[in-house]
């Protein structure tokens, strides 16, 4: 009985002791990768197209609040103008947000952790198929330009999932993008 | 063009050299069969005669591949069977080989797919000779617009990722399953052929089943539904969109769940559109419905499904438009709709 109940004990101690210990190692870890994330997410220009742009006192500058929360739903596009035949291809709006070309219009994503507009609902295999496949959450349509999801695919594994726990780790920013827009026809 | 009795050194050669380029880092091409004719579906390609131990079937509730019409043929390794305890996971013993051929007015393609000793599936296309004497291997990435379906629509052989996308959970066999070859066939089910040659108990007793549940063949797989009209449109969808549009899987975060699944009783099937929170439908109102909308626009953006298809399936989005304008009750508000 005794014996039992100093097994117990000292089980528990040890539990906490391992406890105390380990998420300390992997919180420091965690905290790398974190930091690992938002190395790549800032070198990789992500916030280009994802963060609106809005105009600032010395031009247009990312709208920091709204941190890669993508096309702002508020801003309706009207139609994009047609372009005449020729070497122009592609217009992009102001917010660098919205995109139109020979593929249509494509809104860019919100990519806060957002549980219903953005990628909250994401897990790690979703983030990394959409970007190794090309193909929306990684099972469904293609993604559309100009999306660089190739480049991205060439990241590693590891890569990859730093760069989805530190999207994970910012702040959500609800924000319903809307769907792409067909070509006319 | 490929010699009958001369095939050989030139056919031969050229076909290795295109896949050495397509396919060299997934698999070891010289492993690969070259022509269907060498993966034992035909005792005579010629005459087109199968093979003894090779077993016909048709689903149930056939996938639209924009009106091609289809064959099935299933061939079990000498004396293996299903593994069949789990009517909702049925379990393939290694060795197991698939075919299904594919004709607009004639043969198109036929896919394959083999049970390799790891356990593994190894899925192929072979692209029919234009005067079907054989079909040979498609390059990995597949082969767009090798022909045109009844509106002039390109028809595209699939790349093997693609397959793998659909085929993709479970042991990766989508028609050949309890629901898709119950004794209790869907009259309503749109583009079904009308028999199936191997039902759930002929296949029993053919032996090819091992611990089919006995209910399944006292009381066999049906979808639950409200009306006649009801149960074929959550057939249809189970089979065209279920795949992907699972509780598990890749789509799971958009709970969206359209397969169906037996509930309680293994032989009652259950919708995930049966509990869904209504966002896609709304009653009474087909086009202001998103899974109906979905259905009935080939924008490659936002057409659903998303691949294999350039043709909407309209027989299909009659039924399912008819459902929704007069088999579903309308709610007062939409997201407490329940079909
Ligand atoms: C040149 C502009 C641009 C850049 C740079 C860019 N994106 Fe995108 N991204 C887009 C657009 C546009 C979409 C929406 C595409 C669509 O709707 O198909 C998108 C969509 C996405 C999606 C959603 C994919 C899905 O499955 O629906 C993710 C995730 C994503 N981007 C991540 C990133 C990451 C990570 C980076 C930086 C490495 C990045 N993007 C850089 C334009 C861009």
């Amino acid at each position: 009985m005794s014996k039992a109940i100093y097994g117990g004990t000292l089980f528990a101690a040890l539990v906490l002791a391992a406890s105390l210990l380990l998420p300390e190692a992997s919180s420091a870890q965690r905290n790398s990768r974190v930091e690992r994330g938002r190395y790549l997410v800032e070198a990789m220009g992500c916030a280009d197209c994802h963060t609106p742009f809005r105009l600032g006192p010395n031009g247009p500058e990312p709208d920091v609040e709204r941190g890669l929360s993508g096309h702002p739903a508020e801003l309706v596009m009207p139609p994009a103008p047609r372009l005449e035949p020729g070497p122009w291809l592609v217009v992009s709006s102001g917010t660098n947000t919205a995109w139109s070309g020979p593929w249509g219009v494509s809104f860019t994503s919100n990519l806060t952790p957002d549980e219903e507009t953005g990628i909250g609902k994401w897990t790690l295999e979703n983030f990394s198929a959409a970007m190794r496949t090309g193909r929306h959450l990684g099972a469904g349509r293609a993604i559309l330009p100009p999306m660089p999801w190739q480049a991205v695919s060439k990241l590693t594994d590891d890569d990859l999932a730093a760069i989805f726990e530190y999207l994970k780790s910012r702040p959500p920013v609800p924000n319903r993008v809307p769907e792409p827009i067909a070509p006319r026809g | 063009m490929l010699v009958r009795g001369e095939r050989g050194v030139l056919t031969k050669l050229a076909w290795p050299a295109l896949l050495l380029a397509s396919c060299a880092k997934a698999v070891d091409p010289s492993a690969l069969p070259l022509f269907l004719s060498e993966t034992g579906l035909y005792a005579d390609v010629a005459g087109k005669r199968i093979a003894a131990g090779v077993v016909a079937y048709e689903p149930q509730y056939p996938l639209w591949s924009d009106g091609a019409t289809k064959r099935r043929w299933i061939r079990l390794p000498e004396g293996g069977a299903v593994d069949a305890h789990d009517p909702d996971d049925w379990r393939f013993p290694v060795g197991t080989r698939l075919w299904k051929e594919f004709s607009l007015g004639r043969r198109v393609e036929t896919r394959y797919m083999e049970k390799l000793a790891d356990g593994s599936w190894r899925r192929l296309v072979f692209v029919w000779d234009a005067d079907e004497s054989d079909a040979r291997l498609a390059p990995e990435a597949g082969l767009p617009a090798v022909a045109k379906s009844a509106d002039g629509a390109p028809y595209d052989v699939p790349s093997r990722a693609d397959c793998a996308l659909c085929h993709s959970h479970g042991d990766g066999v989508l028609g050949f399953s309890a629901l898709q070859l119950s004794d209790d066939r869907d009259p309503l089910a749109p583009h079904a052929s009308a028999s199936n040659p191997a039902t759930l108990t002929e296949l029993t007793r053919l032996g090819l089943l091992r611990d089919l549940p006995a209910d399944c063949l006292e009381q066999p797989p049906r979808i639950d539904a409200a009306t006649p009209r009801e149960r074929a449109v959550l057939g249809y969808l189970h089979t065209n969109c279920g795949s992907c549009h699972r509780a598990d899987g890749l789509l799971a975060p958009l709970g969206l769940v359209l397969e169906a699944r037996p509930g309680e009783d293994s032989s009652e099937y259950e919708s995930g559109l049966r509990s869904n929170d209504g966002r896609h439908l709304r009653p009474g109102a087909p086009d202001e419905s998103l899974l109906w909308a979905r259905m009935s626009t080939r924008t490659p953006s936002a057409q659903m499904p998303p691949l294999a298809t350039h043709r909407v399936d309209s027989a299909a989005l009659e039924l399912v438009g008819a459902w929704i304008r007069e088999d579903l009750v309308p709610t007062d508000t939409r997201t407490d709709f329940r079909p």
